[in-house]
């Protein structure tokens, strides 16, 4: 460990033998879930054995129905995702632009935000039946908070001297927002992306098991009504497998977006809010 | 940045001016309203006063909140005591995290239809599916905390061979206790989404089956009633948290200012 370049491939070594140590891990999980049910501790009718569930899975993905309620889920996700996000940040702006509105509208936020998305359930219902609106309404009800709040937290934090410099060389409002508050608000507004697409998911996949609009949700919900317990488990750890992902993508476009911001060339944990 | 303090009345007016313009606009607004989905507010009020100020309506407040209560509890002790020994070893945390990173991404309403065949429909499925999702953000916020101690401080109660007891009171456990708090905090917020859930998707009492059943009847002030009491619910559990965190964590925020203004 006396050279740099020993100190480089016990980097390498470190990093593998983490990766092996995760992999270790899942395949522990995976062979728990193999166990348990077959040693009768857990009975299969309740949780097939992991060998049962992914041929169910195999099964479902040859289905045509499995794709289009992915594809369902998917787009209520991305829809409302963006909606909130584009919403998050024109009202994030505009409020916490003026010191006015950002006191006026504390409370107000303070209360809105912890009022249970869920609670809409009944009025989407009675407005949209089960169709896409219905879900929209709860995910962008429930991402936009995260999305206002650190926007609001960015406008705030930007550099009053930065601020006052635009201001005296001339900058009219467009300028300012675009050269003074957006660099200092975006990293608050990944972190608000990472938080609101992580909610939009359960809030979609929510509204799918408890309204019956089509998707991913709604396919655990039958499938368990059903009988058909391996492929609901199936369907379980494909909605697994897409959080997981999102997580991963949200945290890879914070890297990207931000990599010339100092959070980042320091160490990506320390931007966690 | 302002010396000057503003005056209690002055801060009350400030909190209080833009919630009630938009409470008499609203009130105002669909005073007349013949629409059958929004119901003027007056009658809403009317409505939530009979309902939930009646000894009846504790049948169903009583049961959700309890199963919340029982079930967050229950969660925030699981995930503290999982993730205490799981961030301080490095390899049992190599070895967990992947597993704990997917088990927490499975959005927690899923676990509604599978824990039913578990625990069947009653109060037990309702507490485990909020156990089952509440617990996640605790463990790993609890790992991440355990993780980033200090560890010049680590050393320091190493060398003075501070026991485990001592240890884990005065040093692991108020040391991780901001980021537990970032955990607790997204947990409850998704208790109640499970509470309401699982009471939607099978249940005799609670909130969320009345709102459904309200629904179903078309009964649309008794459920716009329900949605406020949720609301309420919501708003006065958050305001509950974070008078606790508050006080748990004065300390630390304390610290956070000292340090911003030095």
């Amino acid at each position: 460990m006396s050279t740099p370049t020993t100190n480089v491939r016990a980097g390498i070594n470190a990093r593998t033998i983490v990766w092996l140590q995760g992999l270790a891990g899942l395949a522990g999980f995976a062979a728990l879930l193999e166990i348990l049910p077959r040693s009768g501790l857990i009975s299969p009718l309740y949780l097939p054995p992991f060998s049962t569930i992914v041929v169910a899975l195999f099964n479902e993905m040859m289905s045509a129905e499995f794709w289009s309620a992915l594809d369902d889920t998917l787009e209520a996700w991305a829809i409302g995702l963006v909606i909130s996000v584009i919403a998050g940040v024109v009202i994030g702006i505009a409020i916490g632009s003026s010191n006015a509105l950002r006191t006026l509208t504390h409370s107000t936020i303070e209360f809105l935000r912890p009022i249970p998305s869920v609670a809409l359930i009944p009025l989407a219902v009675l407005l949209f039946g089960s169709q896409i609106q219905s879900t929209l309404v709860l995910v962008v009800y429930a991402s936009f908070w995260p999305v206002l709040i650190q926007v609001l937290y960015g406008v705030q934090d930007v550099d009053p001297v930065a601020r006052e410099t635009a201001r005296s060389y001339g900058l009219g409002s467009w300028a300012q927002i675009r050269y003074v508050v957006w660099p200092t608000t975006l990293p608050y507004l990944l972190t608000g992306i990472r938080l609101a697409a992580a909610v939009a998911l359960i809030l979609a996949i929510t509204s799918e098991v408890a309204i019956d609009t089509q998707g991913l949700g709604k396919q655990i919900a039958d499938t368990e009504s059903g009988g058909a317990v391996a492929a609901m488990y199936a369907y379980v750890i494909v909605a697994g497998i897409i959080g997981v992902l999102v997580n991963v993508g949200a945290r890879a476009l914070e890297r990207r977006v931000l990599a010339w911001h100092p959070s980042m060339r320091l160490d990506s944990a320390g931007a966690r809010a | 940045m302002k010396n000057t303090v503003p005056s209690l009345s002055r801060r009350i007016t400030v909190v209080v001016a833009l919630p009630t313009a938009l409470i008499v606009t609203w009130w105002f607004a669909s005073a007349g309203s013949q629409n059958f989905y929004f119901p003027p507010l007056r009658t809403i009020v009317e409505t939530f006063g009979k309902l939930w100020f009646s000894p009846q309506s504790m049948q169903n407040i009583v049961p959700s909140v309890a199963r919340l209560l029982i079930g967050y509890v229950a969660a925030a002790f699981l995930g503290i005591a999982i993730g205490i020994p799981v961030g301080a070893s490095r390899n049992l945390r190599n070895v967990l995290e992947p597993v704990l990173e997917f088990l927490r991404a499975i959005p927690p309403p899923v676990l509604v239809p599978v824990l039913i065949l578990f625990a069947g429909l009653g109060n037990e499925m309702k507490a485990l599916v909020i156990v089952f999702g509440c617990v996640w953000p605790v463990l790993l916020n609890t790992v991440a905390g355990v993780r980033a101690l200090d560890e010049v401080l680590a050393e320091v109660v190493h060398s003075y061979r501070i026991g485990p007891i001592a240890r884990f009171w005065h040093f692991i456990l108020p040391g991780a206790s901001p980021q537990i708090f970032t955990g607790l905090r997204q947990s409850l917020s998704i208790g109640i989404i499970l509470m309401v859930i699982s009471e939607m998707y099978a249940a005799r009492d609670g909130i969320g089956f009345v709102l459904v059943q309200y629904q179903r009847s078309f009964a649309i002030p008794e459920m716009w009633s329900a949605i406020i009491l949720l609301g309420i619910i919501g708003i006065v559990l958050s305001m509950i948290f974070r008078a606790f965190e508050t006080w748990i964590l004065g300390w630390y925020h304390g610290l956070r200012q000292s340090q911003r203004a030095g």
